[in-house]
């Protein structure tokens, strides 16, 4: 009996995420899309810091764990060095774009050869949720309790629009984990990404929105709903920006 | 005939599957796993193996074997 839907060997190993985290299936998918275009041998992951970076005890390929928000600057090194390799940075909000914007941005800027999945919970999930730059106006977090006030600190970035607009990237979408429609969607979306890399078009980046419960302080559907009702009206989905491939 | 499998010591218990589930198949039985959560059962009798526990669980709990 074969099995029609079986978990990616890569990431068949328990994961040490929080219960009803979105990063599980963020990691799947990736997983899944990597099985599906032969290059689950190939991959390195440079591997952000935060809750991002207990995919290096949850995935069976080479990765290499960066200095917080340096995995865009790695990323670029490795793929220089072996342009054979199929490299994805996995970061998170905090990591990508707070602390690494610098090398996010640069790396979107000069087009590099790679792929960039960003999850973005809208806080910092590993130390405790703090307020980070996706944070949504009027957000309580644990630095921000009496909700994010715009006015002093500024509004919420939108990278893969940002991307999309001033820099010449490949492939720029945001997809959502919070039911299976999405699901799929952001599958699709991180396949053309890895395909975009692949062909050798430029830069590729997939930011997916995913549920915290743990810093939301919510059960895990009530996060769900969250994402589905709040997040995405601040965060919308799709495709931003898709060249031709050569 | 497909059939879900599942590995209920990687279960979480978040709810996620249950929630998911069209046929209202899944539901927390009266097991406790190792990780101290109350894990998810599928009433086979129910489940038509469509895949969406798969999809929505963030654990790797469910597999769909065989081809439709």
């Amino acid at each position: 009996m074969s099995k029609s839907k079986k978990v990616p060997y890569l990431v068949d190993r328990p994961m040490s995420f929080c219960p009803g985290c979105g990063h599980g299936i963020a990691i799947r998918l990736v997983a899944e899309c990597l099985e599906e275009l032969g290059q689950a041998d190939n991959i390195v992951f440079p591997i952000g810091v935060g809750c991002s970076s207990l995919l290096g005890g949850g995935i069976e390929a080479d990765r290499l764990h960066c200095s917080h928000g340096r995995a865009g600057a790695v990323a670029t090194a490795i793929k220089r060095c072996n342009p054979n390799n199929v490299v994805i940075s996995y970061q998170g909000d905090g990591d990508a774009y707070s602390i690494g914007i610098g090398e996010t941005t640069s790396a979107a800027y000069r087009n590099e050869r790679f792929t960039t999945i960003i999850i973005n919970n809208t806080n910092y999930g590993m130390t405790g949720g703090q307020m980070s730059n996706t944070t949504l106006p009027n957000q309580k977090t644990n630095t921000s309790v009496y909700g994010r006030d715009c006015s002093v600190t500024g509004n919420p970035i939108r990278f893969p629009e940002l991307a999309a607009d001033q820099f010449n990237v490949g492939y720029a979408a945001r997809g959502s984990v919070h039911d299976v429609p999405n699901i799929r969607k952001t599958k699709s979306y991180i396949k053309k990404a890895i395909e975009m890399q692949l062909s050798g078009e430029g830069y590729s980046v997939v930011e997916v929105l995913s549920p915290c419960p743990t810093n939301w302080k919510m059960e895990p559907l009530e996060a769900m709903k969250h994402i589905a009702e709040h997040v995405t009206t601040y965060f919308p989905l799709g495709e931003f920006v898709e060249k031709e491939e050569k | 005939m497909p059939k879900v499998m599942t590995k209920p010591e990687r279960c979480k218990q978040c709810g996620l599957c249950v929630d998911a589930c069209p046929k209202q198949a899944i539901s927390f039985g009266d097991g406790i796993n190792a990780g101290g959560y109350n894990y998810t059962v599928i009433d086979e009798s129910k489940c038509i193996a469509c895949g969406m526990c798969y999809t929505i669980c963030p654990d790797g709990v469910f597999e769909v074997l065989g081809e439709k």
